[in-house]
């Protein structure tokens, strides 16, 4: 067990240096470069030469596995850099600004979906075709299909302009600090109502379906019909024997979704004004900003690296018929 | 307050063509030149909605509102101003940034020699006068001797001379650094007088010290180590002579400004400032429907069809007035076709610029005679649009050669006329221009393909390359009307910005003469009848300015909009005692 785990970590360096790699150099194919974007793509004839030295300054003439290497060997001393951006800061300072919002707002989101999604999809199995199993399917359909900013926009206009009950965008009132603590806190959450609730909407399509899925096939099983017959009672059968085991497909699904956890929503953030990582990476792209882009990437990528391996050492601890590395 | 004097033309470029690119479910782009807000708020929204030309002549004689309704209240200080933006901003030193976010707070913070008034005419700030010598190449400024920096250090000519240092220095990523290229050198003369040197003459001297003059006792020692962007005035802790102080700052979130008690014209009345950063034009628009945003630009739609209720319109007044860019149709000089200027003509009296004008932009703009915004003192009133005209056409191309064949086609030498015409991406009115270009030509024999292209594409592969023969697009124009590098003979070069490869000497050489002079009277001459001799060649059709569309709370008094905008006058803006919202302390 530990010996597989050591080896799955020794893996994920090159993995990284792979994907940093080739992300370094997709970056650099999309047209343009930070000065340019900075001073504009249009710029007379005369004063190249100091934008030649701003190229320099930021090291952008060197070639780019030259580019890449400077770039490592920073990194591995866990020097994400300055932004290129006009405000000069550091990355991790950036990023760190800008993280937790995006956190908080994703697990409250993944909870409330888990939450929703594993007794809707155990009930709509357990009574598949039933009109609780048809409702609910029109329903996260129709979360599923329906965009996110529009979705977002009505319920702006419903309970933000209409009604008047939630406040439209941002995260906290203008007078915010004249409040009392707790009503500091409601207001903060009253600013997350919406994002959340288009968060969730949208999301929960997917894991109540996985659950559906996982759960049909697992009420089928004969062991299921074992303990039907050793005279079980259904809560018994369906809530012990066979959720947990139709439990197993989700652990992945919520391994692989850990580092969207990160990430951030971007649409979301955009429509709600909330200042995110999705923002900071979108206003990053635009701006050609690579120690930025750059330094999220290694942080998405090695979150993910670990989350499958997380995933892969649960499923080993959950599932007695999964055990690595034991060969015959 | 003071408007952006830098860029001008070229990176107003860049912005013009992408105003327009957000679509609703994609984030904007970073608004580039310090002008074009307004522009930035794309066109998305207006999809579809083409009112009768009955309804949208009836809208254009609107006037702005807001003139009568803010008369007679008394001056009052207090309040609190909210402000949307959808640009995050990137730095508190505007002469590192090019957004405009940044440059709108900037403007409050800090302040220039000189500013720009309600006719974008230059006004003493700073400065209390100046004086050209006769050959142009000397100016002098005197300084005023009141002036502190926020954090009590008096403002003196080192610091005028300090800020052309920094932005000079090849270390320091100014975007300014064109508008002091000519300079030989800046010398203090007194305590509070500077001189500046120019090598040749140079029209743009004036305006371009409306440049943000940075403290030298704070930044020095940041410009001297190459890292400016990292003192503490880029960011946490900004320290200029504007007429707000910095508060606080969260990132993404909001700015917030409050009034600086010392500031030398008094302090402004507004007591605090909030700058909101909102990415989405939509968002704002709710925001300012459920009373949360005091200031925000509209779009044509929301101008026009979303506010006209009464009760927005007791709560909010709107204004509009022309932006600094201009739609265009353009085309490569350098096919014979268009060579022949009665061609170019008689496409430009093909044209139906009005119906344009109303089915696009619902009114909200005006047509273009040439390339001075409208109220500018560089522009010729006297030039009138070329009116819609299809027999005049017809008669013109008949007169260059070319006539109806059997298919109703224009044809000349055995071949149709027929081009391609080129725009970019993510604009949705640059199609629409597009596409009433080839319906009315279509009409009267010409037949057009038109392709649009990705922005960097269509830059670098059809108009660097000048392989294309016509397009739509729009130039964005600076408050000193030097267009040298758009008109000039020799900006023809690949990389230039003469994409059209005009060549005219009489232009030539009133573009030299307006440039070369520091005397205003002649320099309205030579600007005015370079107007004329464009407009009566007709290089590229010259098709509208998109109006500027705020709306600002009623409560707020003391505006007067002009062709500069309605920010010029803003520390004289007031809320009277009785309709005072929030309390700032």
């Amino acid at each position: 067990m530990l010996a597989y785990a050591l080896r799955r970590l020794l893996l994920a360096v090159p993995l990284l240096l792979g994907i940093t790699f080739i992300s370094l150099m997709v970056i650099h194919l999309a047209p343009g470069d930070p000065v340019e974007v900075q001073t504009g793509d249009m710029t007379e004839r005369n004063i190249r030469e100091a934008y030649k030295a701003l190229r320099e300054m930021y090291g952008l003439d060197k070639p780019l596995h030259v580019q890449y290497w400077n770039w490592l060997s920073r990194i591995v001393r866990l020097d994400f850099g300055r932004s290129f951006a006009p405000d000069g800061r550091l990355v991790l300072t950036k990023i760190s600004e800008r993280l937790p919002i995006t956190l908080l707002l994703n697990v409250i989101e993944m909870l409330i979906i888990l939450s929703l999604a594993v007794p809707i999809g155990v009930l709509s199995a357990t009574r598949q075709y039933s009109a609780f199993d048809k409702v609910t399917t029109i329903f996260v359909f129709l979360g599923f299909a329906t965009p996110d900013f529009w979705l977002a926009l009505l319920l702006m206009i419903l309970f933000g302009v209409q009604l008047g009950w939630l406040p439209i965008s941002g995260l906290r009132s203008l007078n915010w600090e004249y409040l009392t603590f707790w009503r500091q806190q409601l207001d903060f959450l009253s600013h997350l109502a919406l994002p959340i609730l288009v968060a969730t909407f949208g999301g929960l399509a997917g894991f109540s379906r996985y659950m559906r899925q996982s759960m049909l096939e697992v009420v089928r099983q004969d062991y299921i019909q074992t303990a039907r017959a050793k005279g079980l009672a259904e809560r018994v059968v369906v809530g012990k024997h066979a959720l947990r085991n139709a439990m197993l497909p989700i652990v992945t699904i919520l391994g692989l979704s850990l580092p969207g956890l990160i990430g951030g929503s971007v649409i979301v953030e955009w429509i709600f004004a909330i200042p995110g990582m999705g923002q900071l990476m979108v206003q990053a792209a635009f701006e050609r900003d690579y120690p930025v882009l750059m330094g999220n990437l290694v942080i998405v990528s090695t979150l993910t690296l670990f989350a499958n391996l997380a995933a892969d050492l649960a499923y080993s601890l959950v599932d007695p018929r999964i055990r690595v590395g034991r060969r015959r | 307050m003071r408007a952006f004097t830098r860029i001008g033309i070229v990176v107003g470029f860049a912005t013009v063509a992408l105003a327009g690119c957000s679509a609703e479910n994609a984030p904007a782009p970073t608004a580039k030149s310090g002008t074009e807000v307004p522009a930035a708020t794309g066109s998305t929204l207006s999809v579809g909605v083409m009112p009768s030309a009955a309804e949208a002549a009836q809208a254009t004689t609107d006037k702005p509102a807001g003139d009568a309704k803010a008369a007679a209240a008394p001056k009052a200080s207090g309040d609190t101003l909210i402000e949307a933006s959808i640009g995050n901003v990137s730095s508190l030193i505007p002469n590192i940034t090019s957004d405009s976010a940044s440059h709108e707070v900037g403007d409050l913070i800090y302040s220039g020699l000189i500013t720009l008034g309600k006719d974008l005419q230059v006004e003493p700030e700073l400065a209390k006068s100046w004086s050209f010598s006769k050959d142009c190449l000397t100016l002098d400024f005197k300084l005023r001797e009141d002036v502190k920096w926020h954090d009590g250090k008096p403002f003196t000519a080192d610091d005028v001379v300090f800020t052309w240092e920094a932005t000079m220095d090849p270390k320091v990523p100014s975007s300014y650094k064109a508008d002091f290229q000519d300079v030989e050198r800046v010398e203090k003369t007194g305590p509070y007088a500077v001189r500046v040197i120019y090598k040749t003459p140079y029209a743009k001297a004036l305006v371009s010290w409306g440049v943000t003059i940075l403290p030298k006792h704070l930044l020095e020692k940041y410009v001297k180590a190459g890292t400016i962007k990292e003192a503490p005035q880029n960011w946490s802790a900004p320290v200029g002579t504007g007429p707000y102080r910095f508060q606080e700052m969260k990132s993404g979130e909001k700015i917030v400004m409050v009034a600086n008690p010392d500031y030398f014209r008094g302090r402004p009345p507004i007591s605090r400032i909030v700058y909101r950063v909102i990415p989405s034009q939509a968002t704002i628009f709710l925001e300012v429907k459920a009373l949360g945003v005091d200031v925000a630009n509209l779009t044509a739609l929301q101008y026009r069809r979303q506010t006209e209720y009464p009760a927005f319109n007791k709560e909010y007044n709107k204004f509009r007035y022309p932006g600094a860019g201009y739609t265009y149709f353009g085309f490569n000089l350098k096919d014979p076709r268009f060579a022949d200027r009665r061609v170019r003509l008689a496409l430009a009296h093909a044209i139906n610029k009005q119906d344009m004008l109303e089915g696009i932009l619902f009114g909200l703009g005006t047509l273009a005679t040439g390339p001075f915004r409208p109220g500018h003192w560089a522009n010729n009133p006297d030039v009138k649009p070329i009116p819609y005209d299809p027999k005049k056409a017809a008669a013109l191309f008949a007169d260059a050669g070319w006539k109806r064949n059997s298919q109703g086609l224009l044809e000349k030498d055995g071949k149709t006329f027929t081009f391609e015409l080129l725009t970019n991406q993510g604009n949705d009115e640059r199609k629409k221009v597009a596409e009433i270009i080839q319906a009315s030509l279509r009409e009267i024999g010409i037949g057009v393909d038109i392709r649009i292209l990705e922005w960097a594409t269509l830059l670098k592969e059809h108009i660097k390359k000048r392989s294309f023969q016509a397009i739509v697009l729009g130039w964005g124009t600076g408050s000193d009307p030097d267009q040298y590098v758009v008109w000039h003979s020799s900006q023809a070069g690949p990389d230039d910005l003469n994409h059209i490869s005009y060549t005219n000497p009489e232009v030539d050489q009133l573009l030299e003469a307006g440039r070369s002079s520091c005397n205003q009277a002649d320099r309205v001459k030579f600007y005015r009848k370079l107007h004329q001799v464009l407009a009566d060649d007709q290089p590229l059709v010259f098709l509208y300015w998109r109006d500027a569309l705020p709306a600002v709370s009623s409560r707020v008094h003391g505006i007067q909009p002009g062709p500069g905008g309605i920010k010029w006058n803003f520390t004289d803006w007031f809320v009277p005692k009785q309709l005072q919202r929030y309390t700032a302390n």
